[in-house]
């Protein structure tokens, strides 16, 4: 990460110089005049560094990078989704220093949260992208109907080509939850809709997916921190989520996990395990093949994750979590049912075994039969 | 294929057809084994086949002392590997989850950290038994390809399954498939193979113990 301060000189210019009309004002501006104290601030930027595995010498340069960021300008566009990443997202209990810094940005083109509808609204888009083309973030969430048009439009425009058109101008692309990411609920099986997910489509610029069902409101306020500080993307891992906050599975953070290695399940939900608040792998956790960072910053303020309020990980950071075959069947038990392929295979060879017994006895009783002693006089021949 | 779509066969289709090959091989082989009948003795019973054949199947899991002997690296590392397969296939709990599913029954498992111990332990065992089979002239000169090939068969569930467990290389999904993948290998090759020998000891050694007991004399 020491390399880290040189990044800081690729962050465009714009960014970092103040303006001074409203809409120009810099993020330490917008901050303060919503009252934010300059030790709650240094407070956030110290927690986005140790979040994101950073030493504490970037901390002074998170705040100044911040501080003078320009509102970047976002466009949202939601597709094939149900609103709870954007419901995540914009609903922390207490007007948090994450939720201030969401209110930050330029957020131009919202068609959930902003004020302007049909065709003001599609022209707001249309500005921000023609003002700031190839600077502004693109931030999606919802897949992409790919069978039929429509079967997500808005104002007229299909999926397909708003997210094409937006696409073009944009410096980044972040893809919020893992219907953008990766197709989700619509692209579970049988898609009938033929949902894709942003990957499946843009290969040219850069994605960050941030996974999850919703995804956690932090993990994509230390992202845009990340953008902001540095100009550039964290790093990713294979299926494109920032490794800081995806880089540990829920099973080896989990406050749980000594009781799984004890040996101490919950066999159902209102057992004494259950109520003593041992593991829940037998309940069908898939904790131990999730990516994200539950277990660590948690959800509601810190308050608690799922697996503390004594659900299993139904693992939804992961592509296809919803054709896992089921969430509350164990990893360790088949996805279908063997117990009755294997009577009827054991009667069917059963039956197989007694034919082929019988041939061999058959066989072996025409070989006695067609035995003939050898005399001397064969050996003579 | 995702690395969720692999898991997701390897759990279902996969693991389904691996099972029908395992049950229908076992079964025709048993079948085969037992039909094909044995000559009738004319000699005299002296003693009971029953009796000697039952205890023959239990006396013959400890090694006589020249065979000891003869043979102490084989015995010890074979015994070591064998015990700790049994721990970690059948005490392990997200295995004891798959028998409860597939048979109906459970019994309680011991700590991760234990099985963990008899995972590492068995490899270690299983790879100096390969060593040895390399090195020695006369074991080397009866081996073939048919025993490396079942040494790898049931080497690779340990070996997959200790990073899978500790998240070792791979995602966690991909280590898990591939596990579950390298036992499905090892159900498949059983029938086929001398991996059948865990069923017909009881065979061999039954009959055994049965010609001593017809004939009146210890086995």
């Amino acid at each position: 990460m020491t390399d880290s301060t040189n990044k800081k000189d690729k962050l465009p210019a714009d960014l970092i110089q103040s303006g001074k009309s409203p809409f120009d004002k810099t993020l330490g501006e917008t901050m303060r005049s919503q009252g934010v104290s300059r030790r709650s601030f240094l407070k956030f930027c110290a927690a986005t560094a140790s979040m994101m595995a950073m030493s504490p010498a970037m901390i002074p340069k998170i705040a100044h990078a911040l501080e003078n960021a320009r509102r970047p300008s976002v466009i949202w566009l939601s597709f094939q989704e149900c609103t709870g990443c954007t419901e995540s997202l914009t609903r922390a209990h207490a007007p948090s220093i994450e939720s201030l810094i969401f209110d930050s940005i330029s957020l131009d083109y919202h068609h959930t949260l902003q004020a302007a509808a049909g065709h003001a609204a599609e022209e707001a888009r249309e500005i921000a992208m023609e003002e700031n083309f190839g600077k502004y973030l693109l931030v999606v969430d919802g897949s992409i109907p790919m069978d039929n048009p429509g079967y997500s439009t808005i104002a007229g425009i299909s999926n397909y080509d708003m997210l094409m058109e937006s696409a073009k101008g944009a410096a980044a692309i972040i893809a919020v939850g893992t219907c953008a990411t990766y197709g989700g609920i619509p692209h579970a099986d049988p898609n009938p809709t033929g949902a894709v997910s942003v990957g499946d489509l843009i290969k040219d610029k850069p994605i960050i997916n941030v996974p999850g069902c919703p995804p956690i409101p932090v993990v994509i306020t230390g992202v845009l921190s990340h953008f902001l500080t540095f100009g550039t993307i964290p790093e990713l891992d294979h299926i494109g989520r920032p490794k800081v906050f995806y880089g540990q599975s829920i099973h080896d953070r989990c406050y749980r996990r000594p009781f799984y290695d004890k040996g101490l399940f919950a066999e159902t939900f209102d057992d004494e395990g259950a109520r003593k608040g041992w593991c829940l792998y037998k309940l069908g956790c898939k904790g131990p093949t999730t990516y994200n960072a539950c277990a660590t910053t948690k959800w509601n303020n810190g308050t608690s994750f799922p697996i503390e309020s004594g659900h299993p990980c139904i693992g939804c950071s992961e592509p296809d979590f919803w054709d896992g075959g089921g969430f509350y069947k164990a990893l360790s038990m088949p996805t279908v049912d063997v117990t009755k392929a294997a009577i009827y295979t054991a009667a069917g060879a059963a039956a197989a075994g007694v034919a082929l017994g019988a041939m061999n006895r058959s066989k072996k009783n025409a070989a006695a039969a067609a035995h003939a002693d050898t005399t001397i006089d064969d050996l003579k021949k | 294929m995702s690395e969720v779509e692999f898991l997701s066969w390897v759990r279902g289709p996969g693991f389904q057809i691996a099972i029908v090959i395992f049950i229908a091989g076992v079964i025709i082989r048993f079948a085969e084994i037992l039909l094909l009948g044995r000559k009738t003795n004319l000699a005299e019973a002296k003693g009971s086949e029953m009796g000697g054949g039952l205890r023959t199947i239990v006396t013959r899991s400890i090694p006589d002392k020249s065979t000891f002997k003869r043979s102490t690296f084989t015995v010890i590392a074979g015994y070591i590997f064998h015990i700790g397969l049994f721990v970690t296939i059948f005490l392990f709990a997200p295995h004891i989850l798959l028998f409860k599913d597939v048979i109906g029954l459970s019994w309680p498992a011991v700590p991760t950290a234990i099985v963990d111990a008899f995972a590492v332990i068995s490899i270690i065992a299983l790879l100096a038994i390969l060593v040895h089979r390399m090195r020695d002239n006369v074991l080397k000169f009866i081996t073939t390809k048919e025993d490396y090939v079942v040494w790898l068969l049931t080497i690779l569930p340990l070996i997959t399954g200790y990073m899978a467990f500790h998240r070792i290389g791979m995602t966690a999904p991909t280590l898990l498939a591939i596990h579950i993948l390298s036992v499905e290998l090892l159900l498949v090759a059983f029938p086929f193979t001398k991996l059948m020998h865990a069923f017909t000891l009881v065979l061999a050694r039954w009959y055994n113990g049965a010609i001593s007991g017809y004939r009146g004399v210890e086995s």
